[in-house]
């Protein structure tokens, strides 16, 4: 089948994708190759000057404990991030799924936590969370839980996958909720006459087609929870207590626009770039296979 | 094998729609029971309630001896083809037979020889390690049949289980499903909308109209003896004449008994083209509009010289004042032809004016 448009002039084809080609050389392109020539070079204390130093911010990057340290913190907040999420927005949409009244109206209202920005996610935690004025800080305090997440590391850590993961649950919902309702109600009528209990009946029908769904959306779970999760940091921990929830994303913030060390923070942006490549190119591979049962 | 009985069944939903308006069916162990019935006539949702699948809101169901309505899916020992056949995807063709008999905790042994015996049957042996999108639309239903044997259920139950099917291939499904069914005397129910399924797969036929039941007995009993003008046009290809016995045409003709019936009614195949008008029966002048030549026969769609109305059962057939004549495909009048048919007296269809009552002509 020929799907070629036909255009008269040789130009014009060229001319219609220029406005899209031209957002992405300057805000991605451009950006990016500042990064890579950056992640190069060493500045001196002033600012004043660089020099080519080629891979040395590499080695240094890879030489520091702490690098290595939010590595580790990060996929750990990712793995969490996108397991609590995913468990916890398919158990909504199986609910969801079924036809009860005014399920146009509570699926709406399920999805709408997508359209809160990080930032504003984050001060809605601290709002029930913070030790002196969360609203949530004072029963648990109250239960005798000593809930002080601006000093416990771990009691942060888990403010800020708890805040992020439950961000992304609309998301995952959405998705599940779609997949959920693309399998043919009769699978599961042909199911339930064949003597599957409903677990069962979700762990060998249910799950197993929506495998597909589950995994495009781990993939973008993870990418989220690399980067996405700054505003919700930012606002909530500021990377604190000390460095415990301070992730790659974050570090490369702190260290270049905080610790002023431009090319370190290049490098680790280079990192990055490289790993969200790979992520993209898992999912794609998937995606285009269409990965089934 | 049990008998499955219906008492008074009805299904109203939230809001007040009432989709099964009280139905009393009695089918016998080992019969063959198919719910015939324009869309929408709650044939689908009366099989559904028996399957478990829809709640019952009036009346009994009775499968074996004992009444069903509170019964979970799992728990009645039926099984159902559907009309989509609702594999599953991720399943081998084994894998999909055995489902319900893993989920009932059979030996694996045992399953192993059921499936086997069951692909033997329905010649699916050399597919038991595929998927179901790497088989046609005939072996998937073959597959969906397998699961249904497997389980050796109290009954089968069939929606509409040969629609997605080519028409050759579902004449051919169609003798098997009856051969199948017959082997294995399994009580069986079986919902279409194909009139022409329903007369050769039932033992006993349920003709379903507005959430009721029209008319249930023998195929042929109904086909001879259609107790409403609903049931006289469905069943029957083509179409039974309906036409009104008030024109004089008919009036003078049909003698006294036209005083008490309003609608007559005449199958095509019991027209003869002939000048003779046979002694009590009816005969009628028609001016030929169009000849459909089929080979084996020939239909003659005429319309009355009179200004007769045809009574149109379900709106939309035929405009009003046409018949459709069956004769055989050796004859072909011209169109534009004035031809005289006749019916003999036994083969009249008399009903009250309302089309709800059959009267003996």
């Amino acid at each position: 089948m020929q799907k070629q448009a036909i255009f008269q002039s040789k130009l014009l084809p060229y001319l219609l994708v220029a406005p899209q080609l031209a957002v992405v050389l300057i805000f991605f392109y451009w950006p990016a190759l500042q990064a890579v020539i950056q992640s190069f070079l060493l500045q001196d204390a002033f600012g004043l000057s660089s020099n080519f130093v080629w891979f040395d911010n590499y080695i240094e990057l890879f030489k520091d404990p702490a690098y290595f340290e939010s590595i580790v913190r990060t996929f750990f907040f990712s793995f969490a991030i996108a397991v609590s999420s995913l468990s916890f927005a398919l158990l909504l949409a199986v609910m969801a799924d079924k036809p009860l009244r005014g399920s146009m109206l509570y699926r709406t209202l399920l999805i709408w936590p997508y359209a809160v920005a990080p930032p504003v996610v984050g001060v809605l935690w601290i709002f029930m969370l913070h030790p002196s004025l969360g609203v949530l800080a004072r029963y648990l305090r109250a239960a005798g839980i000593d809930w002080n997440p601006l000093l416990d590391s771990n009691q942060a850590a888990t403010l800020i996958i708890l805040a992020a993961a439950w961000k992304q649950i609309s998301y995952n919902f959405l998705f599940f909720l779609a997949g959920l309702q693309a399998i043919p109600k009769s699978v599961f009528e042909a199911a339930a006459i064949d003597g599957a209990r409903p677990m069962r009946r979700f762990w060998t029908v249910t799950f197993p087609l929506l495998s597909p769904t589950i995994f495009f959306l781990l993939v973008v779970n993870i990418v989220y929870a690399f980067f996405d999760t700054f505003g919700i940091i930012d606002t909530m921990t500021r990377g604190g207590p000390g460095t415990s929830t301070v992730t790659l994303v974050y570090k490369v913030y702190t260290d270049g626009l905080l610790g002023g060390n431009l090319g370190s923070s290049a490098a680790q942006s280079v990192i990055l770039m490289i790993l969200v490549i790979v992520l993209t190119g898992i999912q794609f591979r998937f995606v285009e296979r269409k990965v089934t049962y | 094998m049990a008998n499955v009985t219906l008492r008074n069944v009805r299904k109203t939903y939230t809001g007040g729609f009432e989709a099964i308006k009280g139905v009393n069916v009695d089918v016998g162990d080992g019969q063959f029971c198919v719910l015939v019935g324009p869309s929408g006539c709650g044939k689908s949702t009366l099989l559904r309630m028996v399957a478990g699948l829809e709640t019952v809101t009036g009346g009994e169901i009775d499968i074996g001896g004992k009444v069903v309505n509170q019964v979970e899916p799992a728990d009645r020992d039926i099984a159902m083809v559907f009309q989509n056949y609702a594999l599953y995807p991720h399943m081998s063709v084994f894998n999909n037979m055995a489902y319900g008999l893993r989920n009932r905790r059979m030996p694996e042994a045992e399953i192993k020889t059921r499936v086997e015996e069951a692909a033997r049957v329905l010649e699916l042996t050399s597919m038991l390690e595929r998927k179901p999108r790497q088989l046609s639309g005939g072996q998937r239903q073959r597959v969906a049949m397998g699961r249904a044997i497997v389980r050796q259920p109290k009954v089968f139950l069939f929606d509409e289980p040969l629609s997605n099917l080519d028409a050759k291939l579902r004449i051919s499904m169609r003798v098997e499903i009856r051969k199948l069914q017959r082997r294995l005397n399994v009580t069986s129910i079986y919902v279409t909308h194909d009139q022409l399924e329903a007369m050769t797969l039932a033992d006993i036929l349920v003709v379903m109209n507005g959430g009721q039941v029209e008319q249930v007995g023998n195929p042929l009993a109904i086909y001879e003896k259609p107790a409403t003008t609903f049931v006289a046009s469905f069943i029957g290809a083509p179409p039974m004449n309906l036409m009104s016995t008030h024109p004089d045409e008919i009036k003078s003709q049909l003698g006294g008994a036209a005083s008490q019936a309003g609608i007559l009614g005449i199958r095509p195949e019991d027209f003869v083209m002939t000048d003779q008008t046979p002694s009590g029966g009816v005969a009628l002048s028609l001016t030929v509009e169009a000849v459909e030549r089929v080979g084996a026969e020939t239909f003659v769609y005429g319309s009355r010289a009179q200004d007769a109305q045809r009574i149109a059962a379900t709106p939309g057939e035929l405009p009003p004042g046409e018949v459709i004549v069956r004769i055989p495909g050796t004859e072909a009048p011209a169109i534009g032809a004035k031809i005289r048919v006749a019916a003999v007296r036994n083969k009249l269809h008399l009903f009250s004016s309302d089309g709800r009552t059959r009267l003996e002509a």
